[in-house]
């Protein structure tokens, strides 16, 4: 399984979700070819209530494993539905990695 | 001082302090880098750790905080977020409103 399917799977089963993006973006980024940089976006009604940093927290307690496993970059964009609806479906692009330090 | 001390300490002595690849005038990571821009458009003096020259900071610090990626920014002794949320709360102005809200000393 990729790494995308991976993350796209665990989050999946673990929450409802009303919208999920997993992209690789790992060729924008230092290592060409490899699975390290991904960008999420999920829109949930788990979401509601929680701040972004106890959301963050929440995939990433999720994804631990893939962390493990040599994910080190993961741009995180969650939203609730009604906050997905404000946005007219649009998530932030991420910023250029510099390949520094990986 | 154990580094978890350490971590403590600098957290809670400096109201605005970001954990970073690199330095601010040369960071080492695009994420690293976006966060220190909307920082510096804020227009208030920051303290930042380099990751990369503190490797026992960088291992400890994710468990700590219970986020496992830089960079982090803490305001006021609170994990505010990383690039991500950072980068949001810049375009919406709730960055400038948190960071006009710190005191700093001397």
């Amino acid at each position: 399984m990729t790494m995308q399917a991976s993350i796209e799977e665990t989050l999946r089963g673990a929450m409802p979700l009303e919208w999920l993006e997993v992209v690789n973006e790992s060729h924008n980024h230092a290592r060409p070819g490899t699975q390290t940089h991904f960008k999420v976006t999920a829109v949930s009604p788990v979401f509601a209530g929680m701040g972004q940093v106890k959301r963050h927290q929440q995939l990433y307690a999720l994804l631990s494993q893939q962390l493990q496993d040599g994910v080190h970059a993961l741009a995180l964009h969650t939203y609730t539905p009604q906050e997905w609806a404000l946005r007219q479906g649009v998530a932030p692009a991420s910023p250029d990695c510099m390949g520094g330090g990986h | 001082m154990s580094i978890e001390n350490t971590i403590r300490e600098q957290i809670s002595s400096n109201p605005i302090l970001l954990y970073m690849k690199g330095s601010p005038d040369q960071p080492q990571c695009g994420f690293s880098a976006q966060a220190v821009r909307c920082l510096m458009s804020c227009g208030k003096r920051f303290a930042y750790v380099d990751i990369l020259a503190n490797p026992e900071i960088r291992a400890t610090l994710p468990t700590i905080a219970n986020w496992p990626t830089f960079p982090q920014l803490y305001v006021n002794g609170e994990l505010v977020g990383g690039c991500d949320i950072v980068t949001d709360m810049f375009d919406s102005g709730e960055l400038q409103t948190l960071i006009d809200s710190v005191e700093l000393q001397g």
